[in-house]
């Protein structure tokens, strides 16, 4: 009987030489004469084990990592491919703790199986979501969304469901849903995980939301940082189309759902949802004026649903399981699991799906086992760039969309950025005024100079220049921003400027400035 | 209608099979840069004209995304990451390797014509930081000594 053989296809695996592996395996494989079939599924999303290679046993997968190209031929000495022992050796890969203590309803599947095989999809509860959604009315599938309690994973958290009914009820001829696939924030992941490991759950999501509210087309704005997933997507969307999930007539139910990916072009601002579909229009990233909200005036003027891509991805399984499975999930009015994403100088990086409620120090300690470097964990950065710092004072703080409003930071993405005490936040505070200079799309006054002149307060204040005068005027820069910018990249970048300057104020100089006077 | 420009036929080719879509600016765009390698100035009127736009409409959409380009890049594109996860493994050490190792800044091309190097604001990598992209290939936890390892192969391969 054949073996098989896991190796993830997941990009940051094979970053760090997952393909290289397989095809080591491949050739060891060859030259002992052993009958292998070698599976290229997603990642389990533990990345310092990665990569990470699996073989199917009697009791289950049994985990082998991190593997590099020179270790293959010593894992066939030892017999891996019937779970023989070895210094790599993991045991069963859901017994690890960090795997087994999560809630995967998201990425239920993700890591198990071969994202590009609808075989497997279906296999495993794939379109079971669609089934149901063909049985049922609109308005039924928008109540269940609403039901679940999923509020907008990208960032805003806003209701998906209510997003959803004002599209229903905005008479058009066209509708449009679109997929915020314009992950940027830096420390996030797990939207690229979703589409390179498990495309099929975003289609599944997609095409559920043009049934909901009665949008025949549907694009996924993915950014060009993304190869891996473009290519992963086409031929998902491919196959789809050949098996009749997508098209003009899905299942056989008449209904019609049309799916393109367009890609971006390297402009952060695009995952901002008016400037994205001005990009998607084939203009300039500039955000729009809202009102008009997208869902009534959209794309092309169109009501449109824009939603992230784990928002999707986890319509699916409510449409599965109901809502009120997935509300069941969760604290407060954050309801549902989020993916969180452990990254920067962590020793153990990674997904961790898990219904709101656990702590920061719970994710940064109990998962992600302290610093990489070994020194004391001095910042972490919640929600992207745009995020707030948290010193180690607020660790305790609950992951849960209001309690870290409470503290002035935001969950976002569920991105954790974690920094070593080597860090210094005055340089990171110039670091996001910076990103902003960079990345503003010039509509806003306040984001297009004040970040320009942020970045020279931050130079002078790096350089202990005239801090009476400069500190309160990087407070009132910071003010003007947060008040006069349209989107989040100007009203949000004080954020990261200020909780830096608030938590860490000897690093802006404040403290030593009285020995230094 | 603009007057006709000195474009290559595969522009007109790229410009003919995607106008017709909806919002095809960008994906003429994308067409263009993967075939020459960047966007050259004389397109702008084909393409103008292709979608009845403006030429200052057209340069204006080029010169806004960071991704496009109006200058021939080096025969390999490094694309190393800034951001904040990078970062708090060691990316500006990196950078700082990097720049002297090329002997050029980010937007320029070694004088050989071999590498042009480009910041970029996270690769969705942040669990594997710092991380670098060379052409469409990505590279985790890259290090001084791997990162001249892999400039090395990519250089025999190229």
């Amino acid at each position: 009987m054949s073996i098989t053989i896991y190796v993830p296809c997941d990009s940051s695996a094979v970053s760090l030489g997952a393909d290289r592996v397989a095809t080591a395996i491949a050739k060891e494989a060859a030259t002992r004469g052993l009958d292998i079939k070698l599976v290229r599924n997603g990642s389990r999303g533990m990345f310092w084990l990665e990569p990470l290679v699996e073989v199917a046993t009697a009791k289950g997968r049994v985990a082998y990592g991190p593997v590099q190209p020179g270790d293959v031929s010593g894992l066939f000495d030892a017999d891996f491919t019937q779970g023989g022992a070895h210094a790599l050796g993991l045991g069963l890969t859901e017994e690890l703790d960090y795997f087994k203590k999560q809630q995967r309803l998201t990425f239920a599947r993700i890591g198990k199986t071969d994202p590009l095989s609808l075989t497997d999809y279906v296999e495993n509860d794939g379109y079971r979501g669609l089934k149901n959604a063909l049985a049922m009315s609109q308005e039924q599938i928008v109540q269940a969304v609403t039901d679940s309690g999923l509020r907008g994973r990208g960032g805003a958290a806003f209701p998906t469901g209510i997003k959803w009914k004002t599209v229903l009820n905005t008479a058009s001829a066209q509708k449009y849903i679109i997929c915020n696939a314009d992950e940027g924030d830096s420390g996030t992941f797990s939207d690229r995980m979703v589409m390179e490991d498990d495309p099929f759950v975003l289609i599944e999501g997609m095409t559920i939301a043009g049934l909901a509210v009665d949008a025949t087309q549907g694009y996924i704005y993915l950014r060009i940082e993304y190869p891996h997933a473009c290519e992963v997507l086409n031929a998902a969307i491919a196959t789809a189309y050949k098996e009749g999930y997508l098209g003009d007539n899905i299942q056989g139910s008449d209904k019609r759902f049309d799916l393109e990916v367009r890609l971006g072009a390297g402009a952060y601002v695009c995952g901002e949802e008016t400037s994205l579909m001005e990009s998607l229009e084939g203009k300039r990233g500039l955000v729009r004026f809202k009102p008009p909200l997208p869902a009534i005036s959209g794309l092309f003027g169109q009501p449109t649903v824009v939603n992230n891509v784990i928002s999707l991805a986890s319509v699916p399984i409510i449409l599965d399981k109901g809502g009120d499975y997935y509300r069941d999930f969760g604290i407060g009015r954050s309801r549902g699991t989020l993916p969180v994403q452990l990254a920067g100088n962590i020793k153990r990086p990674g997904l961790v799906e898990l219904s709101f409620g656990l702590t920061l120090r719970e994710l940064l300690y109990d998962f992600g086992g302290g610093s990489a470097s070994g020194r004391p964990i001095k910042a972490v950065q919640v929600g992207g760039p745009l995020g707030a710092y948290l010193p180690e004072a607020q660790f305790d703080t609950v992951l849960d969309y209001e309690a870290f409003a409470a503290i002035w930071a935001v969950v976002g993405h569920g991105g954790i950025v974690v920094f070593d005490d080597t860090v210094n936040m005055a340089e990171m505070a110039r670091y996001s005024m910076e990103f902003c200079k960079i990345e503003s799309c010039g509509k806003c006054t306040p984001c297009r100079i004040g970040s320009t002149r942020g970045v020279e307060v931050m130079d002078d204040i790096i350089n202990g220049r005239n801090l009476d005068k400069n500190i309160p005027l990087l407070r009132d820069l910071c003010d003007t921003l947060l008040n006069g910018s349209l989107c989040a990249l100007g009203g949000m970048t004080p954020y990261p400027v200020l909780s830096a300057l608030n938590h860490f104020p000897e690093d802006f100089g404040i403290n030593a400035k009285a020995t230094a006077a | 209608m603009t007057e006709s420009g000195t474009t290559q036929p595969t522009v007109q080719e790229i410009i003919a099979t995607f106008k017709d879509k909806p919002g095809a600016l960008l994906p003429i765009l994308h067409g263009i840069q993967d075939t020459l390698g960047y966007i050259p100035a004389d397109c702008v009127p084909d393409i103008a004209a292709g979608l009845s736009l403006s030429r200052a409409e057209v340069h204006g959409v080029i010169s806004f995304y960071h991704y496009f380009r109006d200058t021939p890049p080096g025969k390999q594109t490094i694309h190393l990451c800034r951001a904040e996860s990078c970062q708090a493994m060691g990316a500006k050490q990196l950078e700082e390797h990097v720049k002297s190792k090329l002997g050029i800044g980010f937007h320029e091309t070694t004088p050989d014509g071999k590498f042009s190097l480009e910041p970029v604001y996270c690769l969705g990598n942040c669990a594997c930081s710092p991380a670098m992209q060379i052409g469409k290939e990505i590279y985790g936890r890259v290090t001084a000594d791997s990162f001249d390892a892999t400039i090395t192969t990519t250089e025999a391969s190229a």
